[in-house]
């Protein structure tokens, strides 16, 4: 039985005179892993951004189990939905633990005259908030490493983090803001069995990748965000066929046989798409800066590499 | 110890002075005993230069100074003799802190024979035992740059970088306990010292700042401070205890009351400066009107403290009571601050708190009856402010406990204490719970904050308003320390401690987010301009190239915030981020073993 988790409602997003996002209607049910592609500059971390409060949407509402959310992003934490950031956003000079303890920090009440006194109510919601914290980095596997300061981190490990931290708030429903930008091909297995995992633990997720193979495999449902708006959603295998978005990657109409639509053909298409889109995500990027968005020229430029070297993995 | 071989060629590239490492140790050693030796001779024949360098066998100010140079050098120098119970000086067996060391006696020795010459006018005002230790003190800076460099290639700024050094071996709980006992003795030793050094003896105190720093300098280089932070991190109870047993010890070392004040301001210096570091160290908010809080305090206390020229001047609260009214009241001036102000971010809160800050001076200076209703006596402020009496012990008078005679700031240094004690622990508690850990979040990235479900404009208000009440609560001391209150001090910047500039400095020079960094912090900056009375008007020019300097070659303050993981030390993950990148060959510095 599929319940809607997350309803966006004819969200649009406008910067002065560019619409990032417009009318957007998207849903997530419980226990889907839903995927959110589009090329660079279409809007998709503008979206997400919506979707927990660090922007105020110009339209729309979003609701989450059926209640309409306020745009604040710790009432959207609290309500029950995480997320992770495009450019790893970590608390760099905490340690490993430290960053998750942060995570837990809608699940535990402890205020300052609790900390002062330190009674035993306090001990036990810290030992509690610990264990809980610990169990998660048992879960991603970086429990060997919980008194490392976060910076400290390899970058993949650093994503991992961000993604236990996100689980520490106990969510409904995950936001990954393209979890598996700069790892090789091993990592992003890797990932990819950790998102079914958190699926498993119930935890609807919503996932925004370039990395098509990935997304192929991983999603219930994909949807594609071109220049704002939603051009087709639906299961891979439709997505994959729909000749407008190979179109929309490469930015022409497609003239190739539509009909068997190759995965490889999809995923090359993709590649060139994004190694385009790494040079023309500059101008975004600075547009960006003056406001708290994220989206980085580097990690996109990592990315597309990576893409580059697993589409010439597969056509070896 | 294995790479020794391996790395044989690289360690024996010497410094720049081209002499053999035999005759270069020989050197050192010569130079060190040549250094102490001079400071038992006459350096000059007058009585006029401060601390009476005139006496043969009797080592006075500056003499001591250089003789301890002169010692630390030796003992230093020796470390690279191979000598056995030496060499836990030295594990890295670097020759940096020799040469830091030497470099202290030699700022001592030299400074003194310039400062003898120019303030009495003339070489001829030097007698041979100068010329000795001059020369005396030269010879090590030589030996030491003999020396095989510590990190080859790098030049003159290998001898500055910090040495990689190794892993510290594990010693039992006992002699743990035993070396953080000698730590903190040596510290209550340096700082009386300091502290005792005349006020009119200024070149006296330049000495001391000078083997000060280049001595500690020196034993950072050998690892020897790290270890002793993490063997404090180990027995954290016992060292602050330790610590507060010291303190509570000083004022029985001074025959003199008025060291004592020195310390009762300097407390109260600090553990202002501890409550802004909750405000700037752990959130990260820059607050450039924190002095104002301290005012609010002051002049609630003063308000209710029974003077008679109080507004209220039949309200004579109790102790307890008046420090409660100042912790309100600039709690309640703190929500009122923040609660507009905290939506903003970065240049523009600073810009805000350092409004509110001169608003508040501003205004207690129109409140006098005549620009304004009269409450705070405008410019003349509260005066004649009765001694506090706690529990029928009146502070303001002499008592005698163990025949000892403490006088009526002794006794204020003691409560101070206490109020020290209890903000330290609030300073601890708070930082190491889910508020600090939220603190520290929106210091380190505030969207990623909120976004992990923190309420930041809440969160950062309650940092507000508890470094507010902190300061507060000093302040209700100071107001009857000071015997009154008046808007003078509580000016963004000024000469003399406090005000704000100097307490956000004193957190930064210590170290942002620590306990001991801004209680050195401000200390130091107590100190200075109190012993330095002669740089007056120069006074803010010296502390802004001061900080220039720290900020240059220590960007993280004298105490770097190690994040309590300090155990992790080996794995070299928790070092100070500017100091990694010179010595990318971590073997190296071992070479010379
Ligand atoms: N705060 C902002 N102010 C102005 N324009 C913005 C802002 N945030 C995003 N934009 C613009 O909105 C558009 C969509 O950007 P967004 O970051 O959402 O793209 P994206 O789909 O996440 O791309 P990528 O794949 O590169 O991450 C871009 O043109 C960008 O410049
Ligand atoms: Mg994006």
């Amino acid at each position: 039985m599929t319940t809607p988790v997350l309803e966006a409602r004819d969200v649009t997003m406008r910067f002065g005179g560019l619409t990032a996002v417009r009318s957007v209607d998207f849903t997530v049910n419980s226990g889907e892993i839903v995927g959110l592609i589009g090329p660079n500059g279409a809007g998709k971390t503008t979206f997400f951004n919506c979707l927990t409060g660090l922007y105020v949407p110009t339209e729309g509402t979003v609701s989450y189990q059926g209640k309409v959310l306020p745009p604040k992003p710790h009432l959207v934490t609290q309500a029950g939905i995480a997320r992770t950031f495009q450019n790893i956003r970590l608390f760099a000079n905490m340690t490993v633990l430290e960053n998750v303890l942060v995570g837990r920090h809608t699940r535990t009440k402890e205020g300052l005259w609790s900390a002062l006194l330190r009674g035993p109510g306090f001990r036990k919601a810290e030992k509690e908030s610990e264990a809980k914290a610990m169990e998660l980095l048992e879960f991603i596997g970086l429990a060997a490493k919980r008194d490392h300061l976060a910076r400290n981190l390899p970058y993949g490990e650093q994503r991992k983090l961000e993604i236990a931290r996100a689980l520490a708030s106990e969510p409904g429903l995950l936001l990954l803001d393209e979890p598996t930008a700069g790892m090789n091909p091993q990592e992003t297995r890797a990932t990819e069995d950790l998102v079914f995992a958190i699926r498993d633990k119930g935890i609807a997720v919503l996932v925004i990748e370039h990395d098509m193979r990935f997304i192929f495999n991983l999603c219930d449902r994909v949807a594609v965000l071109v220049q704002g708006e939603k051009l087709v959603e639906g299961t891979s295998d439709v997505v994959q066929a729909d000749e407008r978005v190979v179109a929309a990657y490469l930015g022409e109409p497609f003239e190739g046989d539509p009909g068997a639509a190759e995965a490889a053909e999809v995923e090359a298409a993709e590649a060139t798409a994004e190694a385009e889109g790494a040079e023309s995500a500059e101008p975004a990027d600075s547009a960006e800066t003056a406001e708290p968005a994220d989206s980085a020229a580097t990690t996109d430029t990592v990315e597309s590499t990576e893409a580059d070297s697993t589409t010439k993995g597969e056509a070896q | 110890m294995t790479d020794t071989t391996t790395n044989a060629p690289a360690a024996a590239e010497h410094g720049p002075v081209p002499l053999p490492p035999s005759v270069a140790r020989l050197l050192v050693a010569v130079g060190a005993v040549g250094t102490i030796a001079s400071a038992f001779l006459s350096w000059t024949w007058t009585s006029d230069f401060p601390g009476d360098l005139t006496v043969y066998g009797y080592p006075a100010g500056l003499q001591i100074l250089a003789l301890v140079g002169g010692v630390l050098t030796l003992l230093f120098g020796l470390t690279l003799w191979d000598v056995k119970w030496l060499r836990w000086l030295n594990p890295a067996n670097s020759t940096s802190p020799v040469l830091l060391t030497a470099l202290s006696a030699f700022a001592v020795c030299w400074f003194t024979g310039i400062a003898i010459t120019v303030d009495l006018g003339g070489l001829v005002n030097l007698d041979p035992g100068a010329f000795v230790a001059m020369a005396a003190s030269a010879l090590p800076v030589v030996g030491a740059l003999a020396l095989p460099h510590p990190a080859p290639g790098t030049g003159i700024r290998g001898y500055l970088a910090k040495p990689q050094l190794p892993a510290p071996g594990k010693a039992s709980p006992l002699t743990e306990r035993i070396v953080i006992t000698v730590g903190v003795a040596l510290a209550l030793v340096t700082f009386t010292y300091g502290i005792g050094i005349d006020n009119d003896a200024s070149e006296t105190f330049i000495g001391y700042l000078l083997l000060l720093v280049f001595a500690a300098w020196g034993l950072m280089h050998t690892g020897l401070v790290d270890r002793f932070a993490t063997t404090a991190a180990h027995h954290k109870g016992f060292a602050s205890a330790l610590a507060f047993a010291a303190a509570v010890i000083f004022p029985f070392t001074q025959s003199d009351d008025h060291n004592a004040n020195v310390g009762v301001n300097i407390l109260i210096f600090a553990t202002v400066a501890l409550g802004l570091n909750i405000v700037v160290g752990l959130t990260g908010l820059l607050d450039l009107g924190y002095v104002a809080f301290l005012g609010v305090g002051a002049y609630a206390a003063a308000l209710v403290s029974g003077s008679e020229y109080s507004r209220f001047s039949g309200v004579h609260f109790p102790f307890w009571a008046a420090a409660l009214t100042g912790m309100a009241a600039s709690l309640v001036f703190g929500v009122l601050i923040g609660a507009p102000t905290l939506r903003l971010r970065g240049d523009y809160l600073a810009i805000v708190t350092l409004g509110f800050g001169e608003i508040f001076r501003i205004t207690v200076n129109n409140l006098d009856g005549t620009s304004g209703p009269n409450i705070t006596r405008g410019p003349n402020g509260i005066t004649q402010i009765p001694d506090l009496n706690i529990f029928g012990f009146n502070l303001g008078e002499s008592h005698n406990i163990l025949g000892f005679s403490l006088g009526r700031f002794a006794n204020y240094l003691f409560l101070m204490l206490i109020v020290t004690a209890i903000v330290v622990l609030v300073f601890t508690r708070a930082a190491d719970s889910r508020i600090g850990r939220s603190w520290i979040a929106i210091r380190e990235d505030e969207t990623a904050a909120t976004a992990m479900g923190i309420n930041g404009f809440r969160v950062k208000l309650i940092a507000f308003a508890l470094g507010a009440s902190l300061a507060g609560l000093a302040g209700s001391v100071m107001a009857h320390v000071n015997y009154s209150v008046n808007p003078q001090p509580y000016q963004f910047a000024g000469a003399a401690p406090p005000n704000s500039a100097f307490l956000l400095a004193a957190v930064v020079l210590g170290g942002m987010g620590t306990v001991s960094g801004p209680l050195l912090g401000a200390s130091v900056l107590y100190l200075v301009p109190e012993k330095l009375q002669f740089l007056q008007n120069y006074e803010l020019f010296a502390f802004g190239v001061a900080l220039i300097v720290l900020m240059r070659f220590r960007p993280e303050g004298i105490i770097a915030n190690r994040r309590r993981q300090l155990e992790f030390h080996e794995t070299g993950q928790l070092d100070v981020p500017t100091q990694t990148t010179l010595s990318d060959d971590p073997a190296v510095t071992k070479a010379g073993a």
